[in-house]
């Protein structure tokens, strides 16, 4: 028997389900409503060089590509069941789709997060 | 092969029929919400390797009224996601046992719960005090 893909896929989905519950509220109120509204924070915050920095760090790499990717196959992973509870029902192709899109999301946040290393 | 023509019950709608699947619905429809905010952050790091004119425009369109109705929305939707997420830990986890003693579904849900609280905490003075 071919071995399922399952385990892996449900992995990172399960991965991500679990980030985004222990720390996508806090993240989500930081980056879109605490600091552009300056509240609980210095509406100047997230400054260029204060991203940078973050985005240079080794650590700080590693946190960005977890939560960037993990959401993302999350998001996509139960984007493509949903589908299935309002009847539109998809093949493997578009299901392939789907996680290929978490892939190349990640993949694009793992190049530019090298490219940051090279800026300033 | 002539297609058979057996009776097919209709589920057009089927969620809308019953309160427990509503909110299953709205848990699902986070995804929507979380896979977005991912590209958000995404986009942020594209505009960030192009330079800082670049990520000054990322960081002042964050400041739009969309962007806010946006954020507060999925705020709104990663908590309930969140909630969810540990109300059903108890069913998605192997049982743990402490001593021989199965632990209950609540203190299950409790610990997720209490870690999510204690994991917002420490990013919130992490990204304060630490990061900006």
């Amino acid at each position: 028997m071919k071995r399922s893909n399952k385990p892996i896929f449900w992995s990172l989905f399960g991965a991500g389900g679990m980030l985004s519950a222990l720390i996508g509220a806090m993240l989500v109120f930081i980056t879109g409503l605490g600091i552009p509204l300056g509240i609980g924070f210095p509406q100047e915050a997230m400054t260029y060089p204060q991203v940078l920095a973050l985005a240079q760090n080794f650590l700080g790499k590693v946190a960005i590509l977890a939560v960037i990717s993990l959401f993302l196959f999350h998001g996509c992973h139960r984007l493509y069941h949903g589908l299935h509870d309002l009847g539109i029902h998809v093949g493997p192709g578009l299901k392939a789709a789907f996680h290929g899109f978490a892939a190349l999301g990640s993949l694009a946040a793992l190049i530019l997060l090298v490219r940051v290393s090279f800026s300033g | 092969m002539a297609r058979l023509k057996t009776y097919v019950r209709p589920m057009t709608g089927w969620w809308r029929r019953n309160p427990f699947y509503i909110w299953y619905m709205v848990r699902e429809a986070s995804c929507v919400f979380i896979t977005i905010y991912a590209l958000v952050l995404l986009v942020g790091l594209w505009r960030l390797s192009q330079g800082q004119a670049a990520f000054d425009a990322w960081r002042a369109a964050l400041t739009a009224p969309t962007s806010i109705v946006f954020h507060f929305v999925t705020l709104v939707m990663v908590t309930y996601h969140s909630w969810t997420w540990f109300k059903i830990m108890p069913k998605t986890m192997p049982f743990v046992r402490i001593a021989g003693k199965r632990v209950s579904d609540r203190a299950i849900v409790a610990s997720g719960v209490i870690a999510t609280v204690v994991a917002s905490i420490v990013l919130f003075v992490l990204v304060r005090w630490a990061v900006i």
